[in-house]
């Protein structure tokens, strides 16, 4: 395997994308997941169907409809340019706010149904036991909902590294700023570089592989599925 | 035993605990009634809140504890407000201790992790004196590093009750906690509750559907049915009525606090005496002069309306009718009798009431068959 200098770039790119995505993910998806797994209100299955939406729609739509609100007439393109951000579009931070989007499913539903299956009592328990709500979801809902925030980071983190419609869409093209492993590959088939992209197909290839088999090792050992679908 | 029955005194300066809830449960739950009490609870000892399944005891533990969100709700606590129309504090801001029906120790906590999860909490230093009396009288020092499903049953229900002890409430609130038990397992844990309630001075309302726990643990009872209070008061008052809107079936029977005046070596009997007169129970272990409480169940008693001198029955009470009811079954009638300053019941056929004309003020003979001391 020999990977050209820009090959280490987008694979470099890949990951802090990745890695960004999965902490933002982790960070707004919590409070999503557990607001879905513990309301009664009528709004549940409206919000479920929209963070599971990027599952069934093509990349591209989801891409387009960003790409449109981020652009320079769009409403998020506005804001940005007022607070003098320029447009998102074609940035990395653009790639990792669609990124965001497109991986929410993966992250929120392991994660919603490791605390619906955690059920109330045991937060009812620290209550009496004097804990407070920050307390509580530290010191038992985080340990005991563990494998479901695992799962939940390794299935948002693998799927990020996969994208390719939507980083077309929004990111384009451009080295070391946009320019992602799959992006990367597309350009060496473009090319007819077949070797370097053999080399890099094959990466992700077996990345992918031990990332699901990990996984799989790791949902053994925990005994426990919290997982509808993805891996 | 050192205990005396406080009264439901409304004077301020009493311990009392008074809690007045209206509460509809959410439509999905099971239970079809709405919580409607106003009362007003020793706030020393063991009160029990008794009632079958679905009479709203749980509901009303629960909205004690700030876990459900009553509609109307007031409580006062010793004579500390935990709830008005003002104010409500929420379950973690509240000072009590609760002990739930089924295991509710943290799986990912060892027996030990979760004992210092209350300690950590409590707001106050936990005496090294206070924690090893809390794991003595529970008797958990062995099984401390054990991790909850290494635990049997009983064992969980100790450490939980431990835990409870070790955040040092000023109410401890248990929700059946013999319930998922087996019968060896409770007989078990009673005796540790029974230490419990004679080692630590903490009101304590223990919900229970069960006679035999009430009325071995119990100072004060309150009988609920229907999501509404039927009857309150100590036990020997509860138990020894016969107007309530609720039967206790085959186990209908009084309560009598009594003291050992004879043990009989040669027929391995002891005597125990109450103002009504006297009992003759099996020889237990129980010290001459010592303070017990026996159960007579309304079905061991028998009337007669002369003493019968050739009866194999050994207890014969001269007592005097004051109440006649009828009981569930129409087959049967329960009769309230006074014996000194206490009452029983016989439970016995319509037919033979018919049959002895017995009616109230009637002077009749009690056989009673069987007396338990159940503590």
């Amino acid at each position: 395997m020999n990977f050209s200098n820009a090959d280490i770039a987008a694979i470099w790119l890949t990951l802090q994308l990745a890695t960004t995505v999965t902490v933002v993910l982790l960070i707004i998806g919590t409070p999503i997941a557990w607001w879905l797994a513990r309301t009664q209100s009528w709004l549940k299955g409206p919000v479920s169907a929209l963070v599971a939406m990027p599952l069934v729609l093509p990349p591209t739509v989801l891409g387009f409809y960003l790409l449109l609100a981020m652009g320079p007439n769009g409403a998020v393109g506005q804001l940005t340019q007022s607070l003098g951000l320029g447009t998102l579009p074609f940035t990395f931070s653009g790639l990792v706010i669609a990124s965001v989007f497109y991986s929410m499913p993966f992250v929120v539903q392991p994660i919603q149904n490791a605390i619906e299956a955690l059920g109330n009592r045991p937060l009812e328990v620290a209550a009496t036991l004097r804990a407070g709500p920050w307390d509580r979801f530290f010191t038992v809902v985080l340990p005991m909902a563990k494998p479901g925030f695992i799962t939940a980071a390794i299935l948002g983190f693998a799927h990020t590294v996969g994208e390719f419609g939507v980083v077309l869409m929004i990111g384009g093209n451009i080295p070391g700023e946009t320019r992602v492993v799959s992006v990367q590959i597309y350009d060496h088939v473009e090319a007819l570089e077949y070797g370097q992209a053999h080399s890099l197909a094959l990466s992700m290839m077996a990345f992918s592989f031990f990332v699901l088999l990990a996984l799989y090792g790791f949902r053994r050992t925990q005994g426990t599925s919290h997982m509808k679908y993805g891996a | 035993m050192n205990r005396s029955m406080p009264t439901n005194n409304t004077n301020h300066n009493d311990k009392l605990i008074h809690a007045r809830f209206l509460f509809t449960p959410p439509s999905a739950s099971p239970q079809a009634f709405t919580l409607d009490v106003d009362i007003k609870i020793p706030g020393t000892g063991i009160t029990a809140i008794f009632g079958d399944s679905g009479s709203g005891k749980t509901s009303l533990l629960r909205c004690i504890a700030g876990l459900e969100s009553a509609d109307k709700g007031e409580l006062c606590v010793n004579g500390d407000i935990w709830q008005d129309a003002q104010t409500c504090l929420p379950t973690h801001k509240r000072p009590l201790g609760y002990v739930f029906q089924e295991s509710s120790l943290f799986p990912h906590l060892t027996a030990l992790g979760n004992l210092k999860y209350a300690m950590k909490r409590s707001g106050k230093v936990t005496s090294p004196d206070f924690y090893e009396h809390v794991i003595d009288i529970m008797g958990i020092a062995p099984i401390l590093s054990r991790n909850p499903h290494q635990l049997s049953g009983g064992e969980r229900q100790r450490i939980a009750i431990a835990r409870a002890l070790l955040i040092q409430p000023q109410l401890l609130l248990m929700d059946e906690p013999l319930a998922s038990l087996d019968f060896a397992r409770k007989l078990e844990i009673l005796p540790y509750l029974e230490r419990l309630h004679a080692s630590f001075n903490i009101p304590i309302l223990y919900v229970s559907h069960a006679m035999d726990e009430v009325a071995r643990l119990a100072d004060h009872t309150v009988v609920m049915a229907q999501g509404k209070v039927v009857a309150q008061g100590s036990l020997a008052d509860v138990f020894s009525r016969i107007d309530l809107p609720i039967r206790f079936h085959e186990e209908t029977g009084v309560i009598l606090q009594g003291k050992v005046v004879e043990r009989d070596k040669q027929w391995h009997l002891t005597r125990i005496a109450f103002s009504g007169g006297e009992l003759w129970v099996a020889d237990g272990d129980d010290e001459l002069d010592q303070s017990v409480r026996v159960r007579i169940l309304a079905r061991d008693v028998s009337l007669a309306l002369s003493c019968p001198d050739n009866s194999s029955v050994l207890n014969r009470l001269r007592v005097e009718v004051t109440e006649l009811n009828d009981d569930d079954t129409a087959a049967m009638s329960l009769i309230r009798l006074k014996a000194g300053d206490e009452y029983i019941i016989a439970r016995v056929t319509r037919k033979s009431v018919a049959r002895l004309a017995i009616k109230t003020g009637d002077l009749l003979w009690a056989q009673i068959k069987s007396v338990a001391v159940v503590r």
